[in-house]
């Protein structure tokens, strides 16, 4: 155990990888905030981001992986901003960012 | 030059009744002079034509075809045909339509449809000239038609009495009868001979070519076409409309019903002569004789002025019937043309008497008398005596007096019967002509002396009557002239020596040799054997029957109700027009309606019962159908319809319209799906 703990590989980056993505999974489906949602999935974002690099660095795929890290990186800042941008179009329009107030859509 | 000359008068009278029925009531004095003008126009040229024709190119015919219809390899052609018996006729249509229209100006004063009058007349001359230029069968049945038109609407002219517009209905009527037979006639030849035109069918029956094949369809044929000169020449057994035509104005009478449109069948006998068999011509003569007989009977007992003239006309064209058929060919149209001018005359001379009596009467205020009945005139000589004069020349020609135009040719035609009497035996022919002869005389006298002679019927009346007005008396005049023989021929004894004779020649027979009736040369040879006794006994015929009508009306040896009682049932029958109107309002209009009656019958039990039971059936049927578009087809489409409704209530659960719950969904299924396929 000590051991294995002692030692990283593939493994453990990946449960840090998959605890990070459930918690932003969590942060998701439970916070009622639109912020704290936007959180959740850069939590997300970045559990992927582990992965690519973790793959990157055991295996075969050489620099690839980071490569695409750093576009996600990018990605998600562009994505952050548009969301924001939502978020603050939501706001004015519903005078709220609690999501449960936003349910139009309601058949 | 003929052709165009031909259709210019044909179309002058056509141009005539437009400008007439569109223009006519906004022109002055509503345009009787514009018609008469035209008429008259038609008239010089027509005259004009005939002297160029019989003058310098007697001869020839001319035929001018245009092609009218062409349908595939049928070609319809519309043809003009100038031979000296067009001639002849154009000037006779036009001469006497001129006249009439000249006299109808004084006589249909203040008519309430004037101007429709002359534009009708209009339309009349423009047809009967179509049926004279024509030269093939179909554009004459056309034109027939249309003279069968005109006549229905001039007889009609005063349609809100109720005999008027009976009698149109009732000439119409059975002229479409002889006019059925006529068509199934024309059909049979163009059956055969894919053309209408006379001279090829004439060519073609002369080439050995015959209907069917057989020579009996070739009479068949030529008694059919004979049928439409029955109906319209009003021959025994249709000659009944005619009398009843009478309640057309006068002068309409004297240009349709006695001159011209009755004389129409005659010319068409004359025009299809070629092609007529020895059977044929046979019929022709006994129904022209039995007609001059039964008319000229029934002529005796009559006292209406028109009707007694409308028993004559029928009689005459009786006459000229029987001479077409015994092959009197140029007697027979003879006739037609000498019979135009007097009998027209004699019409219009009683529409003189009749405008004068109408006149007294109306200023008398009298509704009651009848102005067309010999017994209330009498004495009229000295109050009309150009009317007198006139009448009296016509009935001297009527009568077949010498050095009239009417001894001529009724001494021809009455020689020609005697003729084929003695080539064939058929005695009775002239054995009837003769009588009729007499008869003739008789009945015309009759109605001279009732009407001008003797007592006034009435003396405050006979005060008021006075001549009639010049425009009346003018044509009146011209026809007494022409009622005279040198018109014709410059021998008053022999019409053969006349250029009359001269122009128009029978034509040669076209039908095979076997079929044919006795050739011209064994006929004039018969005819010079029988010419001076023929003469000579028409003469005395004549002259009998004048001085019986003068024993009997004017100087009353014989008191003529003591015949007319001793004659018994000969004379109710000739009073009751042989009962024809009786019997055929029996049998024919009588047995229509009990026909109908049948057919009603039928109709309403029957047909009716058929249609109400098919119509129950659809109910019962319909009613299933309806129950079933109800009940199940409705059912099935509601179910879906509400089943779709419950699964769109069901599902729209779970549209929350929140996000998250949607994402719950989707890592939901996420996972079952990577635990049911990892």
């Amino acid at each position: 155990m000590i051991q294995w703990l002692a030692e990283p590989g593939l493994t453990h980056f990946l449960i840090v990888s998959a605890i990070l993505f459930s918690l932003g999974l969590m942060a998701i489906l439970t916070k009622r905030n639109i912020i704290m949602v936007l959180m959740g999935v850069e939590l997300i974002l970045n559990s992927a981001n582990i992965n690519f690099i973790a793959f990157s660095r055991f295996t075969e795929l050489s620099l690839d992986g980071q490569m695409i890290g750093l576009f996600v990186i990018i990605i998600a800042a562009a994505e952050a901003a548009v969301a924001l941008a939502i978020a603050l179009n939501v706001y004015n329009r519903f005078k709220s960012i609690n999501l449960d107030d936003i349910s139009l859509m309601k058949g | 030059m003929f052709t165009q000359l031909s259709i210019t008068i044909l179309l002058l009278p056509l141009l005539g009744f437009l400008l007439m029925i569109f223009f006519g009531k906004r022109l002055p004095r509503q345009g009787d002079w514009l018609s008469a003008g035209i008429i008259s126009i038609a008239f010089l040229s027509s005259l004009y034509l005939l002297i160029t024709k019989v003058g310098s190119h007697s001869e020839e015919v001319f035929v001018t075809t245009f092609s009218w219809v062409l349908v595939g390899s049928l070609d319809i052609q519309f043809g003009i045909l100038v031979d000296n018996l067009t001639a002849v006729m154009l000037v006779v249509v036009t001469l006497v339509s001129t006249l009439v229209h000249v006299f109808s100006i004084a006589y249909m004063k203040d008519d309430v449809r004037y101007s429709r009058y002359f534009a009708y007349l209009g339309l009349f001359s423009f047809s009967m000239l179509g049926i004279v230029i024509t030269d093939n069968l179909l554009l004459l049945y056309v034109f027939w038609e249309l003279v069968g038109l005109s006549s229905y609407l001039l007889i009609g002219h005063w349609y809100e009495k109720k005999s008027a517009s009976n009698a149109a209905n009732k000439a119409f009527i059975v002229n479409r009868v002889g006019d059925f037979g006529m068509f199934i006639g024309i059909m049979i030849l163009f059956a055969t001979y894919s053309t209408f035109t006379f001279e090829t069918i004439f060519n073609s029956i002369d080439a050995g070519q015959l209907p069917f094949e057989s020579s009996g369809w070739l009479t068949a044929a030529g008694i059919l076409i004979f049928c439409g000169a029955v109906g319209k020449s009003a021959q025994f057994p249709l000659h009944v409309w005619l009398p009843d035509a009478m309640e057309g104005p006068t002068p309409v009478s004297a240009l349709i019903h006695a001159a011209t449109m009755v004389a129409a069948g005659v010319y068409m006998v004359a025009r299809v002569f070629p092609m007529l068999t020895a059977d044929a011509l046979l019929v022709i003569a006994y129904i022209g004789a039995i007609t001059a007989l039964i008319a000229a009977t029934i002529a005796i007992t009559q006292y209406d002025i028109k009707k007694v003239l409308a028993y004559s006309t029928i009689s005459q064209l009786g006459y000229m019937i029987m001479a077409l058929g015994v092959g009197a060919y140029t007697a027979g149209f003879m006739h037609l043309v000498t019979h135009a001018a007097f009998k027209a005359g004699l019409f219009l001379g009683s529409g003189s008497v009749i405008y004068a009596m109408h006149k007294v009467l109306h200023a008398q205020d009298d509704h009651h008398t009848d102005a067309q009945d010999i017994r209330n005139m009498g004495g009229l000589k000295s109050k009309m005596p150009i009317t007198y004069w006139t009448f009296l020349i016509f009935t001297l020609a009527i009568s077949g007096i010498p050095f009239t135009s009417g001894f001529l040719s009724k001494d021809e035609i009455l020689a020609g019967s005697y003729a084929f009497s003695t080539i064939n035996g058929h005695w009775l022919l002239p054995v009837i002509g003769f009588f009729v002869a007499g008869l003739t005389a008789f009945y015309m006298f009759r109605l001279l002396i009732l009407t001008f002679h003797g007592k006034p019927s009435d003396k405050s009346r006979i005060d008021g009557i006075s001549e009639s007005p010049t425009v009346m008396i003018i044509p009146l005049m011209v026809l007494a002239s022409l009622s005279l023989f040198f018109f014709y021929s410059f021998n008053p004894f022999a019409a053969a020596d006349g250029w009359f004779f001269g122009a128009i020649e029978r034509p040669m027979s076209m039908v095979p040799q076997m079929l044919q009736p006795a050739s011209n040369t064994v006929f004039d040879e018969a005819l010079h054997h029988v010419h001076t006794p023929a003469m000579i006994l028409s003469i005395l015929f004549a002259v009998a029957g004048i001085l019986m009508a003068f024993t009997l009306y004017k100087w009353k040896k014989i008191s003529a109700s003591t015949i007319a009682e001793k004659a018994g049932f000969l004379y109710k029958g000739a009073l009751n027009k042989w009962y024809f109107d009786e019997i055929y309002d029996k049998v024919f209009v009588g047995g229509i309606h009990s026909l109908m009656k049948a057919l009603r019958w039928f109709d309403e039990n029957i047909i009716d019962g058929i249609v109400n039971g098919s119509a129950t059936v659809v109910r019962g049927i319909s009613s299933i159908s309806g129950w079933i578009d109800n009940n199940i087809v409705d059912g099935l489409v509601n179910a879906t319809a509400a089943s779709a409704d419950r699964a769109g209530t069901l599902l729209s659960k779970i549209q929350t319209g929140k996000v998250q719950t949607y994402l719950v969904y989707v890592v939901f299924s996420f996972l079952v799906l990577f635990v049911l396929f990892m």
